[in-house]
């Protein structure tokens, strides 16, 4: 959606980049106060994970995720093994697993790297899929960005193990502005996982991160993201401000790009992942699970754009709102004249628990062809008192009932996400709720 | 990333300007400062148009390329009325915003009062639209209808509004007092000179009180280049049964806007309609359904059928608002694209504050199902007959909804007669 | 009659019939009988002239008439008539309106007078009470609403007021308990006669039990394997279709 889904572009925007529609509330940002790019403390930049600060590697850990290469050898089945990209305050500082990748061809590293090494791909795909000027956000990260993943899958090539970048803001009064570009070539396939973590900090912080993906023919792209920025403290001060456009482009026949996210942090969100769907056959997929507490603002969704022919959409949305939040689902589902054919699925539940919070659906249906087939779906409901007495009654208690119930609530998302993310999810769920009943 | 440049006045707006000048000129100083206070909040937003989240879809400042003249008193024949077709009825009948009492119904009806309003009606609106304001402050008259409480009127009670003139911008005021334990149907038709091009905005407030049965049907079969715009405000009491249903069949360019309230507990609201489209016609529903207290039901079912160039708008949004628990809103949206170039938009929104509801939307937009035309014609239906069979049956679903045998009977020969379907369809 | 000749189809691109022949004369029952999958229910769409099941090699004529360029409706009109599956709900057609303009569009086609509204009431009383089809389900919208049993009765109901010449019956045994295929197959039984072709299209024998008939065809993988008397279903019922299917593999 960007900017552009309601109000036909940057203008929408007022001079300070929010935009008017969506609904999320908060004090106009000091651009000129923020830091755009801060290298990690230590200046020189870690040269190995050795000289990491231990407060981040305590962070990987309590996320399930390895990131010394030993590590991962000793104890995981090489099936289950996860490259990752660690990329503190916009600087990634530790890629691993580069030199097997580099055997199946996969070139995975900073986008500062590739820069350097890449040229021709960098040139050729960044910025394709979200132009500079597509929204503020963008464009303030085209300006500033600083650093990134870049991936590149070969023509045929099956990434061999799941890649990640995992991100952290740690300075204070930053703002964060990676970027990330994904291509997957002709005929190949790669699954992608982003984790965002953020210490507490007073201060509000943003994040104002760029995605770009590429699907050429045959090609599939699979990418999750669990977030957990920091969502400020019980009285709504401090946490981040999430700002991203990420967007990716089944450009050629029969490609297919999958979204799957899991937000429970930031205290506001404001992120559409989005397909534009131009090569025929082509798929795109959206599922999410968005919970907000306290007093977190979510305005998330998707964008489906039909351009080709024969193509179709699934958007699985579940928002789980709690506290004093507001939670709003924001999706544009649109068939162009040529899209014949097209079809898409919509699915919106929402379940509010406690009667101070807001869960809000706003769909826009666009359809301009009449062989395109759109069905959307949306309903609204809270846990009722029949479940959770059975629950009590087996022996569980309100908050491991409620967890229970919001649980299979979003199962159905929760099983997109590649093995190593589903079972962190879970617990990621059942920490945001804690203190929403009783 | 620049602050919005200021937009430039269009023709339309500047013939709105002189306009006004001239509707003041002639007012009473009562009226003046009315007048004057609805003027400046329309000025202060101008012709709606698509950055305007509300008319996102229907960009009336592109559409709108001239104000036409504000019409003149004019007495119509009696015979150009149709209203309600043959029903046998008590008739209203307003022409070019004014009450007409020689073609209106004469005789006394026990428990209804028309009266002619005085120029402007203070209605306080739900909304701060634009275009209500401009009615606000152009109105050329209008009525008062009240029916009194535990009145139960038989006789559909038909308010005919008509445009009569050429190039004339008409604009109505209503205000309509329900009373509470009153029963009775309101057939409202919109309705101009054929071919005519004309500009109609009305504006319409309605107050229900408790454990009333009103069923309100609006037909909008204004000509085929008329720009209509109505603006419908409803508040309902507690316990009451309110039913309202559009048949938009008209204008080049039409805009219903209602904006709903619920005041009391208990009360159930049904909101339906059906939108026959067909060469370059642009029609737009848009609804505000404010659940404001607890224990309220509404349903919002709205059904279009686009054909050739057209485009049908359809923007709903169910209000919870905190405390408003036991709230039941369903709204669903159909609609069916009889043409590669016609086309839909359709927002169906929810906006929920309480946790203990039940709320629910869907849409759905596509062509005619392929199974069931191949179920028709494999019982011998041709092809086109089968087609219309099955648009008759898409449309009559939802009329029959309305649950009122008078306007199911009116609607479904009104409907049948768009699909030219008379001969094609046995009974 | 009814001759089909190599008949070769496919759906969506995906070959299903490959190389039918049959031919099923007046007042002869056909029974088709095959595993899942093995292209029954295509060859009965194929028949009836549903759009998307392209015919790639062959032919279906019946009673001389070349059938591969008449859509389902002329086909209806010229005597053709499936009994569905699944069939299908339609919400906002009420099922006697419905009734009524199949028959009149038939009627029609053939250049015969459209029926009088009393006789026409009278007629489907008839047919609904023999069916047991209550007049509530004639009320509703055409399918909206009915049982299983209910669905397949009014497709009976359908095909003795319709009359045709041609009965297709795709598995309309499924989902029936044992009253409602006596009430169902009593109906079928009543309207055999000598100028009637019929096609009754199963998974199982039970269903031949009640309607039985003259030739039994075993389908495979879109193909007619074996064809016999009435015997070969009993036989299929006792040793399955595992001889067919490995047959096939062989």
């Amino acid at each position: 959606m960007d900017a552009k889904l309601a109000s036909g572009g940057i203008s929408s925007l007022e001079n300070d980049g929010r935009a008017t529609w969506a609904r999320v509330e908060y004090p106009k940002i000091d651009f000129e106060d923020l830091h755009y790019y801060a290298a990690p403390k230590n200046t020189e930049g870690p040269k190995s994970l050795d000289e990491v600060d231990p407060e981040l590697l305590e962070t990987y850990k309590k996320l399930g995720i390895p990131l010394s290469e030993q590590e991962i050898l000793a104890g995981v089945a090489p099936e289950n093994r996860v490259a990752v990209d660690a990329v503190f305050d916009s600087v990634s500082v530790a890629t691993t697993f580069k030199e097997e990748l580099a055997k199946a061809g996969v070139i995975f590293c900073p986008i500062s790297e590739a820069v350097r090494e890449h040229p021709e791909l960098v040139q050729k795909y960044l910025g394709s899929v979200v132009p500079v000027s597509d929204n503020f956000y963008a464009t303030l990260n085209s300006a500033v960005f600083s650093d990134g993943s870049f991936v590149y899958v070969p023509p045929g090539v099956r990434c061999p193990m799941e890649l990640s970048t995992y991100f952290r803001i740690n300075e204070k009064n930053t703002g964060q502005f990676e970027r990330t570009l994904i291509i997957a070539d002709k005929g190949s396939y790669v699954s992608y996982l982003e984790g965002c973590t953020a210490p507490q900090r007073d201060e509000n912080q943003l994040h104002a991160a760029v995605v770009e993906l590429v699907a050429l023919e045959d090609a599939e792209i699979k990418y999750s993201t669990v977030q957990n920025w920091y969502p400020g403290d019980s009285e709504g001060k401090g946490g981040i401000y999430n700002f991203v456009t990420k967007r990716g482009d089944c450009r050629e026949k029969n490609s297919k790009i999958s979204w799957t996210q899991v937000e429970t942090g930031s205290a506001i969100t404001w992120k559409y992942p989005s397909c534009i769907l131009r090569g025929d056959n082509s798929q795109g997929e959206f599922y999410s699970i968005a919970i907000s507490n306290g007093h977190q603002q979510i305005d998330s969704g998707t964008k489906m754009i039909h351009l080709g022919k024969n193509t179709a959409s699934r958007i699985i949305s579940k928002g789980i709102s709690a506290g004093v939040s507001q939670n709003t689902y924001r999706g544009q589902v649109s068939a162009h004249r040529k899209a014949s054919n097209a079809r898409n699925f919509t699915q919106c539940d929402s379940l509010l628990i406690g009667d101070k919070c807001g869960a809000h659906t706003v769909p826009y249906i666009e359809s301009k062809n009449s062989s395109a087939v759109f069905e959307h779906e949306a309903t609204t409901s809270k846990i009722s008192d029949d479940q959770m007495f059975y629950c009590q009654a087996r022996g569980l208690d309100e908050e491991e009932a409620v967890a229970l119930i919001v649980n299979g609530f979003v199962r159905d998302v929760i099983q997109q996400l590649p093995m190593e993310f589903a079972v962190e999810a879970q617990k990621l769920i059942s920490i945001s709720l804690e203190g929403s009943v009783g | 990333m620049n602050a919005p440049a200021k937009i430039q006045e269009t023709k339309a707006e500047q013939s709105l300007n002189a306009q006004f000048d001239a509707t003041l000129a002639q007012t009473t100083q009562d009226n003046a400062n009315q007048r004057k206070q609805a003027w400046d909040a329309f000025k202060a937003k101008g012709i709606p148009h698509r950055r305007v989240e509300e008319w996102h879809y229907t960009d009336l400042r592109t559409k709108m390329t001239d104000a036409f003249a504000l019409a003149s008193k004019t007495s119509p024949k009696a015979d150009a009325l149709t209203g309600a077709g043959g029903l046998e009825t008590y008739r209203i009948a307003i022409v070019n915003g004014r009450y007409v009492p020689e073609l209106s119904s004469n005789q006394a009806l026990a428990g209804l009062t028309v009266t002619e309003a005085e120029g402007f009606l203070a209605a306080q609106l739900g909304t701060d639209d634009a275009m209500a304001h401009l009615n606000q402050a152009l109105v050329q008259g209008g009525i008062t209808i009240k029916i009194d409480a535990d009145a139960t009127i038989e006789a559909p009670i038909e308010i005919v509004r008509y445009t009569d003139g050429t190039e004339v911008s008409s604009y109505a005021g209503t205000s309509v007092e329900i009373g509470s334990g009153a029963k009775a149907l309101i057939i409202e038709s919109f309705e101009g000179d054929a071919e005519a091009a004309y500009q109609s905005n009305a504006l319409t407030e309605v107050k229900v009180g408790d454990k009333a049965n009103i069923h309100w049907l609006k037909l909008q079969v204004e000509s085929e280049k008329a720009q209509h715009i109505e603006t419908l405000s409803i508040e309902l009491g507690a316990e009451t049964n309110f039913q309202h249903f559009i048949y938009n069949e008209g204008s080049a360019l039409s805009r219903a806007q209602l904006f709903l309230e619920f005041k009391g507990e208990g009360t159930h609201a049904g909101l339906r309609g059906t939108c026959l489209l067909k060469d370059s016609q642009h029609a737009d529903i848009t609804l505000f359904v404010n659940h404001a207290v607890p224990e309220c039901e509404s349903r919002e079912y709205y059904r279009a059928v686009v054909d050739d160039k057209a485009r049908a708008v359809f923007q709903g949004k169910i209000i919870v608002e905190p405390g408003a628990q036991k709230t039941d809103g369903q709204m669903m949206i159909k609609s069916l694209l009889l043409s590669d170039t016609a086309e839909i938009n359709a927002k169906p929104e929810l906006e929920i504050f309480a946790d203990d509801v039940q709320c629910a939307h869907g849409s759905t937009t596509g062509d005619i199902d392929e199974d069931l035309l191949f179920y028709l014609m494999a019982r011998g239906i041709p092809e086109a007959q089968a087609r219309k069979i099955l648009v008759l049956a898409f449309l009559s679903e939802a009329i029959e909804e309305f649950e009122e045998e008078r306007s199911v009977e009116l609607l479904e020969a009104m409907t049948r007669k768009w699909l030219h379907a008379d001969e094609m369809v046995s009974e | 009659m009814l001759e089909i000749k190599n008949l070769h189809a496919e759906v969506d691109g995906n070959k299903i019939l490959r190389g039918i022949d049959l031919t099923v004369r007046p007042g002869e029952v056909h029974a088709i009988m095959g595993p899942n999958g093995s292209g029954k229910s295509t060859l009965s769409y194929v028949l009836a002239g549903k759009e998307d099941y392209e015919i790639t090699e062959g032919s279906i004529s019946y009673n001389g008439v070349d059938w591969s360029e008449l859509g389902a409706d002329e086909r209806a009109a010229a005597g053709m008539f499936l009994a569905f599956q699944y069939p299908i709900e339609i919400p906002g057609v009420a099922t006697m309106t419905f009734l009524k303009t199949a028959l009149n569009a038939q009627r029609k086609a053939r250049g015969e007078d459209e029926i009088s509204t009393p006789d026409f009431m009278k007629l489907v009383r008839e047919k609904s009470k023999e069916l047991k089809v209550t007049p509530d389900m004639l009320k509703r919208p055409l399918n909206v609403g009915f049982s299983g049993g209910e669905k397949k009765r009014a497709e009976i109901l359908q095909m003795s007021l319709l009359e045709p010449t041609l009965c297709v019956l795709d598995e309309t045994d499924s989902g029936l308990d044992i009253d409602a295929l006596r009430i169902v197959s009593e109906g079928v039984n009543q309207l055999r006669s000598p100028e009637r072709s019929m096609i009754v299209i199963t998974h199982y024998q039970r269903l031949l039990d009640h309607i039985v008939p003259d030739v039994v065809h075993v389908l495979s993988k879109g193909k007619i394997v074996k064809t016999g008397g009435k015997e070969l279903a009993l036989e299929l019922e006792k040793n399955g279709y595992a001889d067919y299917v490995d047959e096939e593999a062989a």
